[in-house]
């Protein structure tokens, strides 16, 4: 009885989540596209609670969800500025036999691939016994955070040079600061108060508590970036004194440190990112610490778009 | 069937209407939406395999694997919105053209 609720409930969120995405791509309105779009990421976090992935969870409804909707919302605000066409709408299709041919070469490659996914044997061996075994020697008990910053630290090294050099790309391009609101609301003022301490708690507890619990520097810093993008809403603004030289040191110190401690690892012990054995518990929790706080200003600077410090060169 | 089989199957699904999305649309917006959606799929595929070993711990190295790839995925996403931008800046339409349109 218990199987057949739960895989009833799995078959309409699978239904869902495929109408969200329909509505997402099909939709006329681009802003409607958006808001579907953020419902799309929120019913990933429940497929990834009900996959066994709480650590998936908190990283889709944070970053996929919340923060790439923010970026979207904030990208077709300055796009309907900027576009020449009063209807922001799709810009037209193809000729009908071209478009009839791709909707027919992706059906057969849906069905391939179902067929694909169909046949995959039901009992693969996967890497979950090897990270149980070595768990202890990692330094943390969240298998997740042993695997990121441990076991497989070097994806997560790259990935922070991957945010280092998203950023540079955005600053090179030149874009303009959001516009300043004058006065908001009523609303956003109040809870933009009440949520921004809350969400730095919430970060500051997602860091602390991922090394044994799901959590972790990247969930935290999409927190705490949240909050960052909230106060920006709010008309909040960082002080001209800071200008942009602090915002850059803030956001290399993360890659920085995690680089200086793999170099450190390399001299010690032969191997880089081989943490010495007893220090791998602290060695990741600075590193986590150091990466929390870079993510969380590279989305802010991600989602302002201008570079930091060029108004007074203007 | 089993919760992963039907998640992978929707994964499978979410990528090829993602795929047709990508075609059939010229708004660089929607395209940009759509590439979310099919990596979303790609992701859900991705966990699903990883959860057929039914161990005391679901194999942590897929779900690792997934959140750099959404961290990824928006930093991606961050600066195609950015391109679109900047391309709509100059041209007024978020489309891209062909290049023997723009010859003189």
């Amino acid at each position: 009885m218990a199987a057949l609720i739960s895989g009833t409930f799995d078959v309409v969120l699978a239904l869902a989540l495929l109408g969200f995405a329909w509505g997402t791509l099909a939709s006329v309105d681009l802003f409607k596209a958006i808001v579907l779009f953020i419902a799309f990421g929120l019913a990933m976090a429940l497929v990834w609670v009900r996959l066994r992935a709480p650590d998936v969870a908190l990283a889709e409804a944070a970053i996929g969800a919340g923060l790439t909707g923010a970026l979207l919302l904030a990208a077709y605000a300055k796009l309907r500025t900027i576009a020449l066409d009063a209807t922001v709408a799709d810009a037209g299709h193809g000729s009908h036999g071209r478009s009839a041919a791709i909707s027919i070469l992706i059906l057969l490659l849906a069905a391939a691939l179902g067929y694909a996914v169909w046949t995959l044997s039901p009992d693969g061996i996967g890497l979950g016994r090897d990270v149980a075994a070595n768990l202890g020697r990692s330094g943390v008990g969240n298998p997740v955070t042993a695997v990121l910053l441990n076991f497989r630290g070097y994806d997560t090294l790259l990935e922070m040079m991957v945010l280092l050099l998203a950023v540079i790309g955005v600053w090179s391009l030149g874009m303009t600061p959001p516009r300043r609101e004058p006065a908001p609301g009523v609303v956003l003022d109040t809870l933009s108060r009440v949520l921004a301490p809350l969400l730095i708690l919430v970060a500051a507890y997602l860091l602390w508590a991922g090394a044994d619990a799901p959590g972790g520097a990247f969930q935290a810093g999409a927190v705490l970036a949240a909050a960052g993008v909230l106060m920006l809403l709010a008309g909040w603004r960082l002080p001209a004194a800071m200008g942009g030289l602090s915002v850059r040191i803030v956001i290399v110190t993360g890659p920085a440190t995690f680089l200086l401690l793999a170099v450190v690892a390399l001299r010690l012990e032969g191997n880089l990112l081989q943490f010495p054995l007893g220090w791998a518990g602290n060695l990741i929790l600075i590193i986590e610490t150091t990466a929390t706080i870079s993510i969380a200003a590279i989305l802010v600077a991600l989602f302002v778009g201008a570079v930091p410090g060029n108004a007074d060169r203007q | 069937m089993s919760a992963a089989l039907i998640y992978a199957l929707a994964g499978m699904g979410l990528f090829s209407i993602g795929l047709h999305a990508l075609f059939a649309h010229r708004h660089l917006l929607r395209k940009i939406l759509a590439i979310n959606v099919m990596g979303s799929g790609v992701f859900l595929v991705l966990a699903a395999a990883g959860v057929r070993d039914d161990a005391a711990i679901p194999d942590p190295v897929p779900h690792a694997l997934i959140i750099t790839g959404i961290v990824v995925a928006v930093a991606a996403t961050a600066l195609a919105l950015v391109l679109m931008l900047k391309l709509t800046a100059q041209t007024g339409h978020p489309v891209l053209t062909d290049a023997k349109q723009d010859s003189p």
